[in-house]
């Protein structure tokens, strides 16, 4: 074919993009099947390799700036210990917290779980007669389902950060915390664009559609009767708050309507300003890859003639700081790099997880919410042991994931299959004749099988791979035995078949 | 010093190859190495599932086996990993601490203990793509991982540079986990198979012709993803290269 002729494949690839995958959600009450909803996500070929190949670039990134500062481990020791320090005294702190930011004029609010959040955000909404709200992104407040309560008390929320808002007008949750839509493709995109905001739906342009949701959601940016953050970091000392973000989202957010509400997390405090110093060197480099966020706003009070409220959310934190094998979960800062490293969260998306939070940190943190319903998520994982090594607090994910796993199954929640087949197996396993006889089944079984006994429904194993194929002189065992137990006494032992 | 042999559950029952080059390759170090006959398993599949209950049995008669040796040395990253930092589900006498304390993977043993300077009898004339295994390198410390900051160092590459004839070709992504995982293999078997095609891939367009490791499991799982689809690449274990086989 020559240079000029089109491509067909490629015409026909552009005319008819791959539709987005789309795994199915977990019932109430039901438990969170990974395995099955990353297989639905694999099955989109395009989008699969596209997601591991955007998200392993992050992790380029990272490994790139964090490697370009010499004390990069000794940056992420310090702040692993003033993260303990903090929640090791967070009482302490909180209280600090919240006396100087009242001091500010703050308005401070405390929420034991999601629902008392979400109820006195409500009131507040109620007494300043608030009908449309802008917010940045806030992982928080979807722990809280905070849209979904005000979808349905009438209360409009736009999201502000372009991937969210994205992820809002799909109707879906975010895949990844710090880039909401990263399972998407362009051509999702620019289809969803040009069903909601009319936009064309040949243009996938990313400078075309970043224009196209700017024009749409602007004019609400400035009609808005108020506006919400989350916070990345709460200052004890200052009683102020830290946002980061690459858009200045959280700016016209906090800024333009005289309203500022802002949900904090109880573990996000610090105790001093220049905490920060170690902090903001980790989080953007640990992200994106980027030295910093384009904006890292300080908010310290209410704006001249507004007015400011925090809302401190417990949401099972303090559970979670007594558990002594999870609390240091608690040190999280949300840069995602745990799930940028994790080769499983990159083959199967951040959906698959069917949780608020996605990849090695949702393994961990998710079954504080609720064991059952994400009790397969741990199992999730090759315990690789990558996760621990990006996290910039230095929490132990793996162990944790490993750790889960016993807690799990000592609770009753491993399915009943994978529980007698351990226990089987232990039982074979304990007894040299019992495994010496199992070996011999398995390997004639393989040797004599017809290839359809072997490769079927029932082993997972076979669906993609072969089977090893059984020695042609037996086992190690069988080999040792002809050697070397008839020389000049090589062993101590005596054979027992 | 009396060293005892442990050979892993799939490799006595699959890659005996690899039992005979561990044993031999020691011999030809002069260490007297015993093989226990009563030996099963270390207990990694239950523990790994969470359940250390399944494994008590188990990893009593793994410590009942060689606690009597001074040294236990194993071809299997991932089975040291696990007797070395998780064989807790039985009491912690002295024996079970003084066989958690004196198991060894085979590069870790030549390396740092017997530190060894020359393979005299090994010549590999191929280029290899050597697989840390995320065990080896991230919880028995074979080399530095990509993902931390410092000084690059790798024990197993430093045994293979030492073999005549040798070609080691560098990877894409370097360290990433090849999808076996244990049981993760079968409870997940279309992600593990994904991620280990895409393992194969980048071998395979680096221009490995084989894939070595100090894992047999890793193997197992990679070579079974490239018999399905036909990749034309080839395994072994690190022992049998060390030891002199030539292809």
């Amino acid at each position: 074919m020559s240079g000029n002729e089109p491509n067909p494949a490629a015409t026909m690839a552009r005319a008819t993009p791959e539709p987005q995958p789309r795994p199915a959600k977990a019932a109430d009450g039901k438990r969170v099947d990974h395995a099955r909803s990353a297989k639905q996500f694999l099955n989109a070929p395009e989008h699969a390799k596209s997601h591991d190949t955007r998200v392993w670039a992050m992790r380029t990134k990272r490994d790139k700036q964090a490697h370009t500062i010499e004390e990069w481990e000794e940056l992420r020791q310090l702040a692993s210990d003033i993260k303990t320090h903090t929640l090791t005294h967070l009482d302490t702190y909180l209280e600090q917290f919240e006396a100087n930011a009242k001091a500010n004029g703050i308005h401070v609010h405390w929420a034991k779980d999601g629902a008392e959040h979400n109820r006195i955000i409500h009131e507040i909404f109620t007494d300043h007669g608030v009908k449309s709200v802008i917010k940045a992104k806030s992982m928080l407040m979807e722990e809280c389902g905070f849209r979904h309560y005000m979808d349905g008390v009438g209360i409009e929320i736009v999201e502000t950060d372009l991937g969210e808002r994205i992820q809002q007008l799909d109707g879906e949750d975010p895949s990844h915390i710090v880039v909401p839509p990263v399972h998407k493709m362009r051509s999702d995109v620019a289809r969803l664009f040009a069903d909601k905001l009319g936009s064309d739906p040949e243009n996938d342009d990313a400078h075309y559609l970043a224009g196209a949701q700017r024009d749409a959601t602007r004019p609400l940016i400035l009609d808005a009767d108020a506006g919400m953050t989350g916070a990345n970091f709460a200052v004890a000392e200052t009683g102020g708050f830290v946002v980061c973000t690459n858009e200045g989202n959280a700016d016209l957010s906090a800024n333009v309507p005289n309203l500022h509400v802002a949900s904090i997390g109880i573990e996000k405090l610090v105790p001093r300003v220049e905490d920060m110093g170690v902090f903001i060197r980790l989080l953007s480099r640990s992200a994106l890859g980027s030295p910093i966020t384009q904006y890292t706003s300080h908010f310290r009070g209410p704006k001249q003639g507004g007015e400011m409220h925090v809302v401190l959310v417990d949401n099972g934190r303090s559970k979670r700081l007594g558990m002594e094998q999870f609390w240091s979960s608690l040190k999280c800062i949300r840069c995602g790099a745990c799930m940028n490293t994790c080769p499983v969260y990159r083959r199967s998306g951040g959906l698959s997880y069917g949780a608020t939070y996605a990849g090695p940190l949702g393994l961990i943190l998710n079954p504080t919410f609720d064991a059952h319903r994400y009790s397969n998520l741990p199992f999730a994982s090759t315990l690789n042991g990558s996760c621990t090594n990006v996290c910039p607090v230095k929490i132990n994910i793996h162990e944790q994931i490993f750790g889960w796993r016993q807690v799990l199954a000592e609770n009753g929640h491993l399915p009943w299959t994978k529980k007698t087949g351990l226990a089987a197996a232990g039982k074979v396993l304990a007894s040299p004749k019992g495994y010496r006889a199992a070996i011999k089944a398995t390997n004639s079984a393989l040797k004599h099988l017809p290839r359809w006994a072997i490769y079927n429904r029932m082993n997972a194993w076979g669906e993609g791979r072969e089977m090893p194929s059984p020695p042609d002189n037996g086992t190690f065992h069988d080999w040792y035995k002809r050697h070397r137990l008839n020389r000049d006494g090589a062993s101590h032992n005596t054979p027992e078949n | 010093m009396q060293i005892g042999l442990f050979v892993p559950c799939f490799i006595d029952a699959f890659y005996p190859g690899v039992g005979i080059a561990t044993l031999e390759l020691l011999e030809r170090f002069d260490c007297k190495v015993d093989y226990p006959f009563d030996q099963t398993c270390c207990g990694q599949p239950m523990v790994n599932s969470g359940c250390h209950d399944e494994a008590r049995a188990t990893e009593a008669l793994f410590v009942k086996n060689f606690a009597k040796y001074d040294l236990i040395v194993a071809p299997s990253g991932s089975c040291v990993h696990q007797i070395r930092d998780n064989l807790t589900a039985i009491e912690q006498t002295p024996e079970v601490k003084h066989v958690r304390e004196n198991t060894l993977e085979l590069v870790e043993f030549l390396h740092d203990v017997l530190k060894v300077e020359a393979f005299p009898w090994a010549r590999f004339e191929h280029r290899v793509g050597y697989h840390d295994s995320c065990n080896t390198l991230r919880n028995l410390g074979h080399g530095k991982p990509s993902e931390l900051h410092g000084e690059y160092f790798s024990k197993p590459r430093a045994l293979l540079e030492k073999v005549a004839g040798i070609e080691l070709v560098s990877i894409d992504r370097p360290d990433e986990c090849c999808g076996f995982g244990g049981t993760f293999s079968v409870t997940e078997p279309e992600v593990s198979t994904r991620m280990g095609q895409d393992k194969i891939a980048d071998h395979g367009r680096n221009g490995a012709e084989y894939i070595v490791s100090a894992d047999s499991s890793c193997l197992m799982h990679q070579s079974g993803c490239a018999a399905r689809i036909g990749a034309p690449i080839r395994f072994k274990h690190i022992a049998e290269i060390l030891n002199g086989a030539s292809q």
